[in-house]
């Protein structure tokens, strides 16, 4: 790490922008451990199945509600204890992050995708365009998120991947305004009359000039994005509105074993804390990532 | 002012009309109600003039106006699972849910004020290290999953207090109470203790950033020049001007959690009107379900319309401001 650091001291040439970057984020404590959580849960989602000791769906039936292995009741082969049908707790947990990055990333990638869209268009024809646009995203905005995605799940059906689609439609207004607000501050700015003069074509100003430059607050409101879609699509599984059982979602892990709670308080507590840890991983990311990226929000 | 009230006014009738849409458009996607009705012997006749008594002949447009009116009187028919009027569900359920609900956010007013004046003025201290960290956390865990811990330890272990329903209850009119029976006060902490703590997290943090940036304007120092105490700068200057923001936040933030009390129902089995919507969401009982809807979003947009015209008379610097930006 030392060899890394000092070309930048030693020859007094000002650090790259990445390198500025990395030096402001990593000046934050809370920051950095909540990059390393992050990097760990893509891990543990990319290497599920290497990493986790049984199959998540696999019930032994002869070790049904065992306790955590350091319990006198617990045996070492079901490190975090098995549920009320005897399927290994830790493995479902692993594979369980791979549901809750999944719908962090579809779900964040439909909302900034069409945010953006909606966003650039709004902010860059302005007028009766830009009226309709954010009237629609006014009405979105009036009601809590939570109720808004329920209704939508109530609409499309019970399922994960209409809960996807109710988290990303939930987050859609953010993205829009913000992408909004950014275009009209820089569409007004030299850089751009002068592509403009220089021929640049409306698709282009649109996506090639102006976006680059309106990326910072969309890259921290898409990392706090990401821990409130996994925070509703939780909220989701425990109403019995998102993922059906058997899979291994941690809200409905949560839901369906919450008559064992007086008994087997371990099948409730380990997906919480898998829920908690996630969540809490990205804010500190997001939180980071804001200081970093753009001091004037820092507060 | 005039024309702002009226821009508002229209704004908040439009919600409520796409919210109005979007529960009609519920009964259609829920399938053809007649094919449900009459048996499977039934004749194409019989079929059509069932669905003429119904009005379901009609046009889309004059099915939802009939729907729209007879909302706006507050009939939204019969619950398709216990067969009676939703109307009289409601009324059962909604003292149960506001009760609830005002008595989370006095909790997270009255803890959350006080924690972020603190968390603001002793900057350093250990213990506001500890309420930012314990804040942080709060806002990233799942409120059932406060209400499951509290459960686990104030009703399974300690087996201080009762971890499901309302307790007895005493009916004034049609309104019932927890408030006056010790079981029923008791039932109430956990479930407020839950609905309240993403609030109170949020006003602490709030009051604490308010302050922080109220601190460090000029009528501060000059308090301090003419030599006032800290108590009159900090209670008198500093946090009667943070409190327009949070009195906003805190408006808005009622509607937010009269719809979080879903969760909190759900977890609590409290017989409020969450918990019977998740039920109607469940069996696909549309009746409830649109009227729910339909009745939070007027809950809500009269919420931030009073918030948004209080806003207006509290804060002069904003008339301005609203002005300019008004194109």
């Amino acid at each position: 790490m030392p060899e890394l650091a000092t070309p930048a001291v030693g020859t007094g040439a000002p650090p790259g922008r990445l390198g500025e970057f990395w030096r402001s984020y990593a000046q934050s404590r809370g920051a950095l451990i909540g990059l390393a959580l992050v990097v760990l849960l893509v891990l543990l989602a990319l290497f599920a199945d290497i990493v986790s000791p049984h199959p998540p769906n696999e019930q032994y039936r002869e070790f049904t509600l065992t306790p955590p292995a350091w319990d006198p009741g617990g045996t070492s082969q079901f490190l975090l204890g098995t549920d009320p049908v005897g399927r290994d707790i830790l493995s479902r947990l692993i594979h369980g992050t791979r549901l809750s990055l999944l719908i962090g990333v579809i779900s964040v990638a439909i909302s900034l995708g069409l945010g953006i869209v909606l966003g650039l268009v709004a902010g860059f024809f302005r007028g009766l365009t830009e009226t309709i646009i954010m009237r629609v995203m006014d009405v979105m905005l009036a009601l809590p998120s939570l109720l808004l995605a329920i209704a939508v799940v109530a609409i499309l059906g019970p399922g994960l991947i209409n809960a996807m689609y109710a988290i990303a439609i939930v987050l859609l207004p953010h993205y829009v305004r913000l992408t909004r607000a950014a275009v009209i501050a820089e569409a007004g700015r030299e850089y751009v009359t002068s592509s403009r003069i220089a021929g640049a074509g409306v698709l282009r100003l649109m996506f090639n000039t102006i976006l680059p430059n309106c990326a910072a607050p969309l890259i921290v409101q898409a990392t706090l994005g990401f821990s409130n879609a996994i925070l509703d699509a939780a909220a989701l599984g425990f109403l019995g509105l998102g993922a059906q059982p058997p899979t291994p979602e941690w809200g409905s892990m949560l839901s369906s074993a919450l008559e064992f709670i007086q008994r087997a308080p371990w099948v409730v507590t380990f997906p919480g804390l898998a829920i908690l840890i996630t969540v809490l991983a990205f804010n500190l990311m997001g939180d980071g990532l804001r200081d970093a990226l753009d001091p004037r929000l820092k507060r | 002012m005039f024309a702002f009230i009226l821009r508002r006014v229209l704004q908040s009738a439009i919600v409520l009309a796409v919210v109005a849409l979007i529960a009609f458009a519920l009964f259609n996607f829920t399938g053809d109600p007649v094919t449900f009705m009459v048996g499977q012997d039934a004749t194409a006749e019989e079929k059509a003039k069932l669905r003429a008594d119904l009005g379901l002949d009609q046009s889309f447009y004059v099915q939802f106006a009939h729907f729209l009116g007879n909302a706006v009187t507050g009939d939204f028919g019969r619950s398709l699972r216990q067969s009676r009027k939703v109307s009289d569900l409601f009324k059962e359920r909604l003292p149960a849910t506001l009760e609830l609900s005002f008595v989370a956010a006095a909790l997270a007013l009255v803890i959350g004020i006080p924690a972020g004046v603190y968390t603001a003025l002793k900057r350093n201290t250990l213990t506001a290290h500890f309420l930012l960290a314990a804040s942080l956390i709060g806002v990233s865990l799942p409120t059932f999953l406060i209400g499951i811990l509290l459960i686990l330890f104030f009703a399974v272990y300690l087996g201080w207090l009762p971890s499901f329903g309302r307790g007895d209850t005493v009916a004034l009119g049609w309104w019932t109470t927890g408030f006056l029976t010790a079981s029923g006060l008791k039932a109430l902490i956990l479930p407020a203790i839950t609905l309240s703590l993403f609030q109170m997290t949020l006003i602490m943090r709030l009051v604490r950033a308010e302050m922080l940036e109220v601190l460090r304007t000029d009528y501060i120092k000059f308090a301090r020049a003419r030599g006032l105490t800290d108590r009159a700068i900090h209670f008198g200057h500093a946090l009667k001007n943070t409190l327009v923001p949070v009195i906003t936040i805190t408006g808005l933030q009622l509607g937010a959690i009269i719809a979080f009390a879903i969760i909190t129902e759900t977890v609590f089995q409290w017989p409020g009107m969450g918990l019977l919507f998740i039920q109607a969401v469940n069996f696909a009982d549309v009746p409830v379900m649109a009227a729910y809807l339909c009745f939070i979003a007027l809950i809500f947009v009269l919420i931030n319309l009073i918030v948004d015209l209080m806003y207006y008379a509290v804060d002069p610097r904003l008339r301005v401001e609203r002005l300019a930006t008004a194109q």
